[in-house]
């Protein structure tokens, strides 16, 4: 089984990717990494990363969020990320990511938000 | 439980599965088996990539033992070493958008101890120890 599954859904110009499963070293942040450039190279700039059902994330993991807002920026687009669980969020706040990214708890404050 | 690894990015998984069904079979708390998973996930990504660097002709050694006080986890490469004070902080503002660099910060955020040695006939060894 995948690692990780990741579903794309829109919501007006904001493109949501949800994703299901773990996003650790390997397949699972090469996953993410691929879906961030096919969006782009499609034209979608305002992206919207649905967290909530990642069970685990490793610092390859953390760094491939990183790299994808970093991708996104360079676009002259915006990456904002949604429903973190409770790990993930100790691990944006030990790396001091949580002063990088706007991160929100509801879809509809995080898409009037863009 | 001692396993040995070929240096491979797939070795990460294999370790951490192991990891955790040492942990679980320990009856270790789910905070725990989290932070244990995490540094031999962190700990054994290191030795492939930055200790062996991908050869796989040389081996990833990870052993864990319950102690008097917690667990004990041992990560041995056969590469050439690094200093950990060499590694930039991650979390310096200048550090911040950067992708690689956070395992250690991971492995001395969840363990109690951390610390790295020269391994006989060459190679890096860390040691990490979480209490219960």
């Amino acid at each position: 089984m995948a690692d990780i599954t990741i579903t794309e859904r829109q919501a007006g110009d904001v493109t949501i990717l949800d994703l299901d499963g773990k996003v650790t070293i390997g397949e699972g942040s090469v996953a993410l990494r691929g879906a961030i450039r096919r969006v782009l190279g499609e034209g979608k700039t305002k992206l919207l990363l649905n967290l909530g059902h990642v069970g685990y994330i490793d610092s390859s993991g953390i760094g491939e969020l990183v790299s994808s807002f970093t991708a996104v920026n360079k676009e002259g687009g915006t990456l904002k990320l949604l429903n973190l669980t409770e790990k993930i969020q100790d691990l944006l706040a030990i790396t001091k990511l949580l002063t990088v990214f706007d991160v929100y708890e509801n879809e509809a404050d995080a898409l009037a938000s863009f | 439980m001692q396993i040995t690894l070929p240096s491979r990015i797939e070795s990460v998984d294999e370790a951490a599965a192991g990891a955790e069904r040492f942990a679980k079979d320990a009856g270790l708390a789910d905070d725990m088996i989290f932070a244990i998973d995490l540094a031999v996930r962190e700990s054994v990504a290191n030795a492939v990539k930055h200790g062996n660097k991908f050869d796989e002709s040389k081996a990833v050694e990870v052993s864990l033992a319950e102690t008097a006080e917690g667990i004990e986890i041992k990560v041995r490469d056969y590469g050439s070493g690094f200093r950990p004070e060499d590694i930039p902080d991650p979390t310096d503002r200048e550090n911040l958008l950067k992708a690689n660099g956070r395992g250690i910060l991971f492995m001395r955020s969840f363990m109690d101890e951390v610390e790295w040695t020269n391994a006989d006939g060459g190679g890096l060894v860390v040691t990490m120890a979480k209490k219960r």
